[in-house]
């Protein structure tokens, strides 16, 4: 029996206008496994794990998630948004909802789950990211490192295969970054298929099975986190790296 | 050199600006034509100086008028602030009431009629307003949500809506509704006729409102939603709009009041609503002004009403804004 990969994108282009955002992506991601994208700014990281749910369109090639294969229905997307979870830069939790009613949301409206059992649910995967007891407080009311946990929170309540980080601490203030990466690796540990875009090369080495350095729209290297940091390949990247690991 | 004048003598500039000030309100009001006549009542033994001088005369009332004025506005800073604001209400409500006053209105007539204004005119009134806000708020949803489309069609459909609607004053509207459905075969009674022009002004104007609210909510807030798997009208409905209340619901209000006075446009098609009622009330015993002063007052009245529920809808929606 052939595995069948988690994530899989095949020659995948992108372009806005004439600008040609992504080119010739090749990647697979197998179920458990942990990648790390990392590289310069405008290189195309993030575009690349937006089209993985579909917040941006490909216009060439193949994205295989779970087995769907995303096209420009929007009912697919729908099915395949449900079964990966996202977390943002910026956190974007609801301002105008409670913490718990920002975990409840979609599982009641798209799960269909009855409310009682979606605030369970919420109430068990706020603890697991240690912050149980604000769960009733306004997200403007918790600090930047509480609200991308609550973020964490959140995507897990939707029962999701795969989770997709993008830049999860750039905007944090440096003393909370280590509480939501903290976040991060029990979840790495506990098997969860995970495509995290990050300039946190201490977490790469910790978690990651494969660094993944992109430069231009294109991926320009991979692999394990102990040879790309040790010995990387291409001059580009080790440009990159002497920039960031001061 | 008179810089340094200036800049060295706080308290006679100060002085100089006060003694400016009085002044320009002194000729404002010696050019509006302000009368002596009360000095002469207060001081009688002046009369027959002031008829002898009227220009002088004058000048001196407007001068102590200005000087009442001052008087006045120190006074009133020596209060709170809440009464301050109590103050300045009651004095000018009491000078609004001595200006009808002054029209030696007949309170019995208005007591004869007022029972007839508010169970015709204002329940006429409140019901075209009432029906049309909501038709109106319908409207603007759709309008807005069709003007953020990406859709050239529906685009289309809602510029060329907004573009016509705000275009054409509303009493022309009302008449070209009442009067020129029928030509093509559709007969409209006023009432409806009203209701219809009303909500299609209002909902051109709220389509701007509601579309300005809701691009307001940064995109990461949808992005957020659609990453959950919620499909597009639940973002809308769950997650954008109940956000862009908050800077949906002043303008709005504001609306709601301009409505509320903009009824009064469709007596013309002689729907008894409260505007026609004070036109024609007082036309039997040629009492018009009281007809129209009372209808004045009711709007007002009913203006405050809508005011207060505004400030209610918007500390609601504000909440989770607060610490």
């Amino acid at each position: 029996m052939t595995v069948q990969p988690e994530i899989q994108l095949e020659n995948v282009h992108k372009w806005y206008g004439k600008y040609h955002a992504l080119a010739e992506i090749n990647l697979t991601v197998r179920q458990g496994e942990r990648v790390v994208i990392c590289g310069p700014s405008g290189s195309g990281k993030s575009t690349l794990i937006r089209c993985i749910n579909r917040l941006e369109a490909h216009q060439e090639g193949r994205i295989t998630v779970t087995g769907m294969e995303l096209t420009d229905d929007e009912k697919t997307a729908g099915h395949i948004r449900r079964e990966v979870g996202m977390v943002f830069q910026h956190f974007n939790l609801f301002p105008h909802l409670t913490i718990v009613e920002n975990c409840i949301l979609a599982p009641m409206w798209v799960r269909g789950q009855r409310r009682a059992e979606a605030i369970e649910r919420a109430r068990h995967f706020l603890d697991r990211v240690h912050i149980g007891e604000q769960a009733d407080k306004y997200p403007i009311q918790l600090s930047g490192g509480q609200q991308q946990r609550v973020a964490i929170a959140r995507a897990l309540c939707m029962a999701p295969k795969v989770m997709l980080f993008d830049e999860p601490t750039s905007a944090l203030d440096p003393e909370m970054v280590k509480e939501v990466l903290d976040t991060m690796v029990e979840l790495a540990q506990e098997g969860m298929t995970m495509i995290c875009v990050t300039h946190e090369m201490g977490f790469a080495r910790q978690v990651a099975d494969r660094v993944v350095f992109m430069d231009r729209g294109r991926i320009v290297e991979e692999g394990a986190p102990h040879d790309f940091f040790a010995a990387p390949q291409t001059a580009r990247a080790r440009e990159f790296l002497s920039q960031i690991l001061h | 050199m008179i810089r340094s004048l200036l800049l060295n003598n706080p308290d006679a500039v100060r002085r100089a600006g006060l003694a400016l000030i009085l002044s320009l309100v002194t000729a404002a009001l010696y050019g509006m034509g302000i009368s002596s006549a009360w000095l002469g009542k207060m001081v009688p033994p002046l009369a027959g100086w002031l008829s002898e001088s009227p220009a002088l005369g004058r000048l001196l009332a407007a001068m102590l008028l200005a000087l009442a004025i001052y008087a006045n506005w120190k006074a009133l800073r020596l209060l709170s602030r809440g009464w301050q604001i109590f103050g300045v209400w009651l004095e000018l409500f009491i000078l609004l009431m001595l200006f009808f006053y002054s029209f030696d209105l007949s309170l019995g007539f208005i007591a004869k009629k007022i029972g007839f204004m508010i169970s015709q005119g204002v329940v006429t009134t409140l019901y075209i307003s009432a029906i049309s806000i909501a038709i109106a708020t319908v409207i603007a949803l759709v309008g807005a949500i069709a003007k953020l489309s990406k859709n050239g069609v529906i685009y289309g459909l809602a510029t060329f809506y907004t573009s016509l609607f705000r275009g054409l004053p509303l009493l022309m509207q009302i008449y070209i509704i009442y009067l020129g459905l029928p030509q093509v075969g559709y007969v409209i009674s006023a009432i409806p006729a009203g209701i219809l022009a009303l909500s299609l002004c209002y909902g051109a104007y709220m389509t701007e409102i509601f579309r300005a609210g809701i691009e307001s909510i940064p995109r990461g807030q949808s992005e957020g939603a659609t990453a959950l798997g919620l499909s597009p009208a639940q973002t809308m409905g769950l997650v954008v709009l109940p956000q862009a209340m908050r800077v949906i619901i002043p303008p709005t209000g504001n609306q709601f009041i301009a409505m509320l006075k903009d009824s009064s446009l469709v007596s013309v098609v002689g729907v008894w609503e409260l505007m026609y009622l004070a036109r024609t009330q007082g036309q039997t015993e040629f009492r018009h002004i009281e007809m129209l002063i009372t209808a004045s007052m009711i709007y007002w009245v009913l203006s405050i009403g809508l005011e207060l529920v505004q400030s209610r809808i918007e500390k609601r929606f504000g909440r989770f804004n607060v610490r």
